[in-house]
């Protein structure tokens, strides 16, 4: 317990009297959390997926282009990458508010 | 089973007040965090010498200025959003150092995992990219925003509503939520590994399993410092892709 408190400690601030795991968890948000998380992730996995294999192609077709496709990867990754993100914060606020 | 006692999620991004706890001016881990990402640039780049041959930290400082130049300003604005590079710099660096203090030993703790920081680096984008378009435009700006051209005129009443929330509501949002969920989920990921490498160290017949789930943790700490690295790039490139769809409207 003490080693696991003392690193807590350091990442988390935690409070001995807080840890029961049992406290403040419902099953049934728990699993909603999940499924809405999971269910989140899967268009913005393909979506990712396809941006990152186009832009690998087309850095493999003009490798001189390289830098201003992989800016435009990024910003593409940064506008599909925020739907998953949302679906996470719904996540965290299913299971914990 | 693990006895996996994770902590619940107040104790992971709360943190008690140095001093001032409760009053306006309480003062804590992420206060902290986030005066030093503005002075540990500030002073880094004030100690740089200036000289014609760059030596040390001065190719430091020139390589950040260069990469905003030319990744962010030059590949999403072009010559003419130069003048936006102070901002866009003092951005970018602000948003890396606080960051990359998510994988500094005690403290262990990214300032922009709380929705404060994000929210308000987002509302100065939000206010940079309209001050910007109605300098250009006038009051044309906004019909420019929200009146895209070859637009049927039938559909204009469906249009409007949705260019108007995409622009001027979603944009901060989606701006804000980006950085602050990435940076969330680093931590909790984290902190998750953290808790189970003591947990399976605490297991004698599990101990066998120590070094694969500390190897993780190695390789997400690694991880991490690219997600901050990225997600400071994503915020100062997606600030100016908003800046120069303000300056080019179509």
């Amino acid at each position: 317990m003490s080693l696991q408190s003392v690193a807590i400690d350091v990442l988390a601030q935690a409070d001995p009297e807080v840890l029961d795991p049992k406290q403040g968890q419902n099953e049934a948000a728990a699993s909603g959390a999940g499924l809405a998380y999971g269910l989140a992730a899967i268009g913005p996995a393909l979506g990712i997926g396809y941006i990152v294999g186009q832009a690998i192609q087309a850095m493999a077709r003009q490798p001189e282009s390289a830098s201003q496709v992989q800016t435009t990867m990024f910003l593409g990754i940064a506008f599909t990458e925020a739907l998953a993100l949302i679906g996470f914060v719904i996540a965290i606020l299913l299971k914990f508010v | 089973m693990l006895a996996l006692e994770f902590p619940p999620i107040e104790n992971l991004v709360e943190w008690p007040a140095y001093f001032g706890d409760g009053e306006f001016f309480a003062f804590n881990k992420i206060a902290l965090i986030s005066v030093l990402a503005v002075v540990i640039p500030t002073v880094l780049f004030l100690l740089a010498k200036k000289e014609m041959v760059p030596r040390g930290l001065q190719n430091i400082c020139e390589s950040a200025i260069e990469f905003v130049e030319n990744q962010v300003i030059m590949s999403a604005i072009g010559p003419e959003g130069l003048k936006y590079l102070p901002m866009l710099l003092s951005m970018f660096l602000f948003v890396f150092f606080g960051n990359i203090f998510e994988v500094i030993p005690t403290f262990q703790m990214p300032a922009n995992a709380r929705m404060a920081n994000p929210l308000v680096l987002a509302l100065i984008t939000w206010a940079t990219f309209i001050y910007v378009g109605f300098k250009h435009h006038g009051i044309g700006y906004l019909k420019e925003v929200m009146v895209p051209p070859g637009v049927p005129k039938a559909l204009l009443p469906v249009v409007i509503p949705i260019e108007f929330l995409s622009t001027f509501l979603l944009r901060p949002f989606g701006l804000a939520v980006r950085l602050f969920a990435n940076l969330l989920a680093g931590h909790i990921l984290l902190v998750t590994f953290g808790v189970l490498c003591i947990a399976v160290w605490r297991l004698d017949a599990m101990a066998i399993l120590v070094p694969f789930s500390f190897a993780t943790l190695v390789a997400l700490t690694g991880f991490e410092v690219m997600v901050s690295f990225i997600q400071a790039f994503v915020f100062a490139l997606l600030t100016a892709v908003y800046i120069n769809s303000s300056i080019h409207t179509h």
